[in-house]
């Protein structure tokens, strides 16, 4: 008899897989008898300098670029859809059709925000009228390096919900994937690794929010949050000595299956600073 | 040929086992120096660093930004042990640090490839010393040592330690072109013997730097001087020693090679650049408890 042979659940740190430093593993709630890397606050810490160096290369790309390599990780997407269909169904009570409608969601979200990228000039920017002899514009540049919280279902779409929009505006992130069932967020690492999507731009952890959130909050070095949940005003707090912008998902369950609540401007417009420039107009 | 030439053809070193020098250095780099003994080790790390800009852009602006630096790191921290420049910016560094207890050390002989006449060796070397350098640090002649012209490099380390009068002496050996272990352990010979006061791997233009195994060897090239004349050597690790966890590593394998003796600035020096702030964002994260960001540490 062949002894089949089984997946590591691995980090995803810098483009590569690397085990907790701490060594340590966890069973996920909702899938017993399987082991999953539980990252440390000092996994976390290489995970803010993999995207701190990731940051600039992926904002300096040109919005055009950006839309084609999330195409890109949305056609791998389909292409594994019947792999991350059986990862959803090894951490959840789904059927076989709700966990396919959950994966075609997540291909259609990832495709909504590839188109966003060359966008958001035009949206979330502005030429305004001055009075005086200048243009004057306001432009839109990414916030920087961002932490990201998937809530516990669903947890292929909801990881997406909470870091796509955030890449697509030119930030790097890092994302811990869901608590209760982080298969499926750990193997789109997978994906990213194949999807032309730079190493360290999309960073995916597995651990325990009540010991990684405090962390994000505090580490001066993140500029800022998007958690899946309701607010904890302790985190916003130990978020304000470095000056974050927190945004708390806090969407009722049965909305974090709903595309027109998750493919809106609402998700990208907190996390991109608006810089206005005044320049001479010619005599 | 000079008597001294006749000394460095008699300079013969046993063969340097790599396998066994460079498991010695991973090993210790695997030592754990945490909490109390992790703030001393930076703290220390920070007193031994010849803070260096040598960059073909450097400016008076950036000279005196490091200068204001390398006296004050830190309300409560020490300072660094030397600002290190190029000849021209030595007069600068040492007006702005007279009174101060940082050294000026400058980068001499046709720095980094050493590829100039004597004369103009001994001259360079001479104006630094006379603009105020405390310390020079001067490049072997590799082209000469790698055609086994030893007597020559030995001659001119010779020459330009006359030059430097009342200044310490480092002698940069650029490991990364000296191409194996035997070569190192060679050069660290000829350079102490010809009366370097240091040894210094690199000029941080050629890569591999500084790294673990090649500082090993001239730690224990060091010591076996030490037993053998009595005389006391210092090294400087230079180039690529970018974070505090690599300085904590080079200050375990100084203990455990050469001894307490060699923990102290005027016998062991990293030549950084980027390091210092490293060292800070580590001493700051230990205050706080909280990662820091480099941007609130200045850039120079």
């Amino acid at each position: 008899m062949r002894v089949p042979v089984k997946k590591t659940y691995k980090l995803f740190v810098g483009g590569k897989f690397p085990r907790s430093e701490s060594g340590r593993t966890f069973e996920p709630a909702d899938a017993p008898g399987t082991n999953v890397a539980r990252a440390s606050r000092k996994d976390l810490r290489d995970a803010i300098v993999a995207a701190r160096a990731a940051q600039s290369g992926w904002a300096g790309r040109t919005g055009y670029n950006r839309g084609q390599i999330l195409y890109r990780l949305a056609e791998m997407i389909e292409t594994h859809a019947a792999s991350l269909v059986d990862e959803i169904r090894a951490c959840s009570r789904k059927s076989q059709a709700a966990a396919e409608r959950e994966v075609e969601a997540s291909i259609d979200l990832v495709t909504w925000y590839a188109g966003l990228p060359d966008k958001l000039q035009q949206l979330l920017g502005a030429q305004n009228e001055v009075s005086g002899p200048f243009f004057n514009f306001s432009t839109v540049e990414p916030s920087g390096v961002l932490c990201a919280a998937a809530p516990d279902a669903p947890s292929l779409l909801g990881a997406l919900a909470v870091s796509v929009p955030l890449i697509a505006g030119g930030n790097t992130v890092v994302l811990l994937v869901s608590e209760a069932s982080p298969l499926v967020g750990l193997a789109l690492g997978e994906l990213l690794a194949v999807s032309d999507v730079p190493g360290g731009t999309l960073n995916l952890l597995a651990g325990q929010r009540d010991e990684l959130l405090p962390e994000m909050a505090k580490h001066r070095d993140v500029n800022g949050l998007l958690f899946a949940g309701t607010p904890d005003p302790e985190l916003g707090a130990a978020s304000a000595d470095s000056v974050k912008r927190v945004r708390w998902a806090d969407l009722p369950e049965r909305d974090w299956s709903k595309l027109d609540k998750l493919c809106t401007l609402h998700w990208a417009r907190p996390f991109v600073e608006v810089k206005t420039l005044w320049h001479p107009k010619a005599p | 040929m000079t008597a001294s030439s006749h000394l460095a053809d008699d300079i013969a070193v046993a063969p340097v086992d790599a396998v066994a020098l460079e498991a010695r250095a991973a090993e210790l780099s695997t030592r754990s120096i945490k909490k109390d003994a992790k703030r001393r080790g930076l703290e220390l790390a920070i007193s031994m660093t010849d803070l260096t800009t040598l960059e073909g852009m450097d400016s008076p602006g950036k000279v005196a930004a490091l200068c204001g630096k390398a006296m004050r790191p830190a309300p409560g921290l020490p300072s660094v042990a030397a600002v290190c420049v190029y000849p021209d910016l030595v007069a600068q560094a040492t007006k702005l640090l007279a009174g101060s207890s940082v050294a000026v050390a400058s980068v001499a002989t046709g720095f980094p490839s050493g590829r100039t006449d004597l004369a103009l060796k001994l001259s360079e070397t001479r104006r630094c010393v006379e603009d105020g350098a405390d310390e020079i640090d001067m490049v072997i002649d590799r082209g000469a040592f790698l055609s086994g012209d030893f007597a020559k490099v030995f001659d001119e380390i010779a020459a330009v330690k006359e030059a430097c009068d009342y200044a310490h002496l480092k002698v940069i050996l650029e490991t990364g072109e000296l191409a194996t272990y035997d070569n190192v352990r060679l050069a660290s010979e000829i350079a102490m013997r010809a009366g370097g006061d240091f040894i210094k791997t690199s000029t941080g233009k050629v890569s591999p730097a500084s790294t673990m195994p090649v500082v090993l060897l001239m730690l224990e090239a060091v010591r076996d001087f030490y037993f053998d004349t009595g005389k006391l050597i210092g090294v400087k690790a230079a180039g690529g020693i970018k974070n505090s966890k690599q300085a904590l590593r080079y200050l375990a394998m100084v203990n455990e090679t050469v001894g307490d003796h060699w923990l102290t600035p005027s016998r062991f020096r990293f030549g950084a650049s980027s390091l210092l702030n490293d060292l800070l964002m580590q001493l700051a994260r230990l205050d706080s408890g909280t990662y820091q960001r480099p941007d609130d540490f200045s850039k120079d």
